[in-house]
């Protein structure tokens, strides 16, 4: 147990550096980057924070994570009341400790960071719930009595799984239906290991088991059951959907159809949920990376993803290509730091045209234009404007499409009172997360568009609370 | 983890099993024309088949799996007693069912079977239902007694003549489009097969409908891996096929879609055999 410091001292520690593996060593496997704070870094950083009496952080937090408190706990070394004090807001907090962009949330909030660095928040919060989990002590919050009273949740990514959480507390019983044959959504399909190692989506699935969660994988809601069959045969009194944002979006050029050529989704779900990287012990195939060319297509997480992914799968050469400028790359500070680090070139303002392949249908390169940035768009973003006469072919033997996805439609062609906006996804009340149809609540990704975890997580909080007001009062 | 038992597993040709699973709610709501993925075991890709068979009553799926790669032929080796470890479906929008008049049914290979359901249903209809199936040799005819109940007529062609017709499935189509009136032609087989098919019948402008099989991963459209072009539009095989029309699909790519993990499958069925060679070698009788 540490003295708190006077808020001056507090401002004189340097943030907490992250420890990570070295980037020639951790480029040639599928293990963490991160390797985590210690006790003694969570505690120095802990040490950093001013608690401020109104918590910015708090705010910052779309799940309203009591951040202060968190780290109060830390810093009086009881690292396990902090672990709970994390899960009164936040099913997953060894997930969102390392996943989120604490730096437009609760760090971009900190009233620290306005001078010096913000508190690194996520790296307490990593800290406190890796120390959880290999104590084994996870704390178990309790039940309330059971109602009679029977929810079906549809996905398990992070919106369905924080709601299963909740609903559960809440004495409901409640059956999370997926698709897939593993559980956590994109946590487990696309986000890769050496971000998010899988064992811990397994492990904070396991703890909901453990609090009474029924998981049923390999069931379409639309397909083999449908909602009303939810509602009705399957005994439900609520659904909620949260089926996410999984369809991919293609570039629609030329040669899009060429072997080699995948969209993000189908090559991070073969490497990450079929295990393509350990050929020795896993039959799904993914094309052959060894000292091969792989361009990948994007800016955003997804890219990067995709792109260290490739470089881990022995590509000699891994490049994003991407039509913005640097400034512009959506994805985290971190992840294109990380990704230059382990050899990833950058092809910014650069505009793939067409997909050029061989006689057999093989990928061979594609055609890109050079582009310069002119006024600013809409989303305030520098439009990129082609260069005349700069085409050129860069030779590639593998192409990963990641310019965004768009919304399942599985469950809404199938419930035809479901109502969605134009581009399909499904139209849900910002602050009851009600749907058109009774009975029927919505959230995450499948409401929002593509956006993040902890978004998705609050999202199925929410919802939570809203569903289990209507079945206390039956009240739509 | 779920497991889906076997109940009932044979050969039906060499190499060519039908196995039937315990699945209730996939029996439940089957219709002709749609799919499931199935996973072998844990570390097992993800393969889908089309539903052979389903019965509601029983509770149970049936799919008929050619041992052709490392999986299929690991399925093979599969008997009543044992379960995979997942089955998911039915995934796809079933076959299009309405009184059109005359349908000629053709399969190929193990599509002959698979096109089954969709015969059935297309007599249930009202239609006249004609169906062609072809086979490289007589051995590899399968449900022949089943195809002929649920059709009008029933033509067998065989690549060496030694049953039914010698020939391809293509000269029967022809003989019968230049005998008489057909009104839709639903092609399941093999990508070369429903490619000639169409080819056929486009001078004819007879609507006619193919039964795609393109690489897949997850079935539910996430993936995109089952990407085909139709109408020069990208259309994906598992949440808007399987079947298209087939006068809008390009073959081309989809049949060198369809040839990119070769090497990787010939690699894994060469380990596969270094291992499993007793029990795979056994002649379907003594199953
Ligand atoms: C590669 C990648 C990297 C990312 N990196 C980050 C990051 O670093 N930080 C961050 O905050 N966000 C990141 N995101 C975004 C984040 O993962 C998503 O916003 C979040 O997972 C959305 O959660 P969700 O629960 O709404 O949906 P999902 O996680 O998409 O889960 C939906 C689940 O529903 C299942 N499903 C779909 N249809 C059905 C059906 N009909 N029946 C049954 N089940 C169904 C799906 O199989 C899936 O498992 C990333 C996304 C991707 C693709």
């Amino acid at each position: 147990m540490r003295e708190a410091l006077p808020p001056k001292e507090r401002t004189k520690i340097p943030r907490q550096e992250m420890p990570e593996r070295d980037a020639c060593e951790r480029a040639h496997d599928f293990g963490e980057v991160n390797l985590g704070f210690n006790a003694a870094l969570a505690e120095h950083e802990s040490q950093r924070c001013l608690t401020c009496v109104d918590p910015k952080c708090t705010r910052g937090c779309p799940v309203g994570v009591k951040v202060r408190e968190v780290v109060e706990l830390v810093l009086a070394g009881e690292y396990l009341k902090a672990g709970a004090k994390l899960r009164e807001d936040n099913v997953l907090p060894a997930v969102t400790g390392r996943v989120c962009p604490q730096e437009t949330q609760c760090e971009g909030a900190c009233v620290l960071g306005k001078r010096f660095a913000p508190v690194a928040i996520g790296h307490i919060e990593r800290f406190v719930a890796d120390y959880e989990r290999a104590a084994g002590a996870a704390g178990l919050p309790e039940r309330a009595p059971a109602t009679g009273k029977k929810v079906a949740i549809v996905g398990s990514g992070p919106a369905g799984l924080s709601c299963a959480g909740d609903l559960i507390l809440r004495g409901h019983e409640v059956t999370v239906f997926e698709a897939l044959h593993e559980l956590g959504g994109v946590l487990v399909y696309g986000i890769p290991e050496f971000r998010l190692p899988k064992e811990i989506v397994r492990n904070e699935i396991d703890n909901m088991r453990r609090m009474g969660v029924n998981f049923e994988t390999n069931v379409v809601i639309g397909k083999t059951i449908t909602i009303d069959e939810l509602l009705t045969e399957e005994g439900c009194q609520a659904v909620f959907v949260a089926t996410g944002a999984g369809l991919p979006k293609f570039l629609n050029l030329p040669g899009e159809h060429l072997g080699g050529v995948y969209s993000a989704n189908e090559f991070l779900t073969r490497v990450n949920l079929m295990r393509a990287y350990d050929a020795e012990h896993y039959d799904s195939p993914i094309y052959d990376c060894r000292n091969r060319s792989v361009a990948v297509i994007g800016g955003g997480n997804t890219a990067m993803d995709a792109v260290r992914s490739a470089v881990r799968l022995g590509a000699a050469q891994a490049m994003i290509v991407y039509r913005r400028g640097e400034q512009e790359l959506p994805a985290r500070q971190e992840e294109v730091h990380h990704a230059k680090s382990e050899g990833v070139q950058f092809l910014t303002l650069h505009n793939p045209l067409e997909f050029l392949g061989d006689d057999r249908g093989m990928l061979t390169g594609m055609r890109l234009q050079k582009m310069e940035l002119g006024e600013p768009d809409e989303s305030g973003r520098r439009r990129p404007a082609p260069i005349v006469g700069s085409e050129f072919v860069l030779p590639i033997d593998v192409a990963v499409v990641a310019v965004g996805s768009a919304a399942n439609p599985l469950v809404q062609s199938t419930t035809p009172d479901l109502a969605t906006n134009p581009w399909g996804y499904i139209v849900a009340d910002p602050y009851s997360f009600r749907t058109s149809k009774q009975g029927v609540f919505a959230g995450g990704d499948i409401v929002s568009g593509a956006a993040t975890v902890i978004l998705a997580m609050g999202s199925g909080r929410k919802a939570a609370a809203s569903i289990h007001e209507y079945l206390t009062t039956n009240a739509w | 983890m779920s497991m889906y038992p076997i109940v009932e597993a044979r050969f039906l040709a060499p190499d060519v099993k039908w196995l039937a699973i315990e699945a209730p709610r996939i029996a439940r709501k089957h219709q002709a024309g749609q799919f499931v993925i199935v996973r072998a075991h844990e570390h097992g890709e993800r393969i889908p088949l089309t539903i052979a068979h389903a019965s509601a009553k029983n509770g149970t799926v049936a799919i008929i799996v050619q041992g052709v790669g490392k999986t299929t032929k690991l399925i093979n080796t599969l008997e009543a007693g044992d379960s995979l470890v997942d089955i998911v479906g039915p995934l796809g929008k079933p076959t299009e069912i309405e009184n059109y008049g005359v349908v000629a049914v053709i399969g190929g290979g193990v599509g002959a079977a698979i096109a089954y359901p969709s015969a059935v249903a297309l007599r249930q209809a009202g239609n006249a239902v004609l169906s062609i199936v072809g086979a490289r040799t007589k051995q590899l005819v399968i449900l022949e007694n089943e195809m002929r109940a649920a059709t009008s007529e029933l033509f067998v062609m065989t690549d060496d003549g030694s049953y039914g017709e010698q020939g391809f499935v293509t000269h029967k189509l022809q003989q019968l489009i230049d005998e008489r009136r057909i009104d839709r032609v639903l092609a399941i087989g093999p990508t070369t097969m429903m490619q000639a098919v169409a080819e056929l019948t486009r001078p004819h402008g007879i609507p006619t409908i193919v039964s795609l099989n393109p690489i897949m991963v997850d079935g539910t459209g996430m993936c995109g891996g089952c990407r085909v072009l139709v109408g020069g539009e990208n259309r994906f095989a598992c949440v808007d096929g399987p079947e298209f029309d087939a006068h809008a699909v390009d073959f081309r790519s989809l049949i060198q879609r369809n040839r990119v993990y070769r090497q990787r499958e010939q690699a894994a069925l060469d380990k596969f055999h270094e291992t499993h060679t007793c029990r795979l070698f056994t002649t379907p009788g003594s199953q």
